[in-house]
């Protein structure tokens, strides 16, 4: 079953680089998250104002799927990604806002990212989909179950392509790294080969 | 009048993350809403909150937030006559 399908490509975004397929495509000296992500955004020519109102796990999610999704034009792509954090970083920002109840004015912009899978949201908005998507919490990178959740998902046949993979942040630290699977590709869709290319 | 109005614009951009916009680009007539900034329903929201939390206006009725909202002018206006602070 795991040989069914492939991995057409994969990107990763950490320590201050993006890579595509393992070949670097930017890289800046700016160690801090925003000073990175905003030059990515401006270097890639990404043109998509409503990213600057994202939340941090949202920005990095909507990068790393940008760079994959950039030329598909496969519609039917479902959304599978997952973390350790969850929506942590940003909860604490609300929970901040909240704390003193003499200085009580949570922000709304903040408040709707306090959930992980807004993410695939944005996504789904940029690129137009209207897909599957799911979003798992999980201790640490953990292929084998996006695997069997990526493969059960084409085997069922509503699916021609899944973007998938790990995408967390919390308290400026991030590590993306995301790939799509469709029926034909270049990488071996196993749980081998996902380590390895991780 | 202008200092509160050149302040809004400032606010706006730094709370709404509108880190493509300028200052310069705001006219005070321009719509906020639609066509002109293109703000949407969760900045109608912010803009509540900083009403309440910068001048200390509470809007009872956030309807009421449709013609404040039109233009940096109806904005300055409404601030300058029901401002607490």
């Amino acid at each position: 079953m795991d040989k069914s399908f492939q991995i057409e490509r994969f990107c990763h975004i950490r320590d201050n680089r993006i890579l595509l397929n393992g070949e670097t495509i930017f890289e800046t000296d700016q160690t801090d998250f925003s000073s990175f992500i905003k030059a990515a955004y401006k270097t890639l020519d990404v043109d998509y104002s409503k990213f600057f109102k994202m939340d941090n796990l949202s920005k990095l999610a909507f990068m790393s799927a940008d760079i994959l999704l950039k030329n598909e034009t496969e519609k039917n792509v479902a959304l599978v990604l997952s973390n350790k954090a969850s929506s942590l970083d940003t909860d604490r920002k609300h929970q901040k806002s909240i704390a003193d109840s003499t200085n009580f004015y949570p922000s709304p912009s903040v408040f709707v990212y306090t959930l992980p899978n807004i993410c695939l949201g944005e996504i789904s908005i940029k690129h137009g989909l209207y897909s599957e998507n799911a979003f798992f919490v999980f201790d640490k990178f953990n292929p084998s179950a996006l695997l069997d959740y990526t493969n059960s998902l084409l085997h069922i046949g509503g699916t021609e392509k899944v973007l998938c993979g790990w995408v967390d942040f919390d308290n400026g630290k991030y590590d993306a790294f995301l790939y799509v699977v469709a029926k034909k590709g270049t990488f071996a869709h196993t749980t081998k080969e996902l380590i390895r290319l991780y | 009048m202008s200092e509160l109005k050149q302040e809004l614009k400032e606010k706006i951009i730094e709370q709404l993350n509108l880190e493509d916009i300028a200052i310069e680009e705001i006219a005070d007539t321009d719509p906020l809403f639609g066509e002109g900034l293109g703000l949407d329903s969760i900045d109608a929201l912010e803009l509540i909150v900083m009403l309440d939390k910068d001048y200390g206006i509470k809007l009872a009725d956030p309807k009421e937030g449709r013609k404040i909202f039109e233009s940096i002018d109806s904005m300055a206006d409404y601030i300058a006559e029901h401002r607490s602070r």
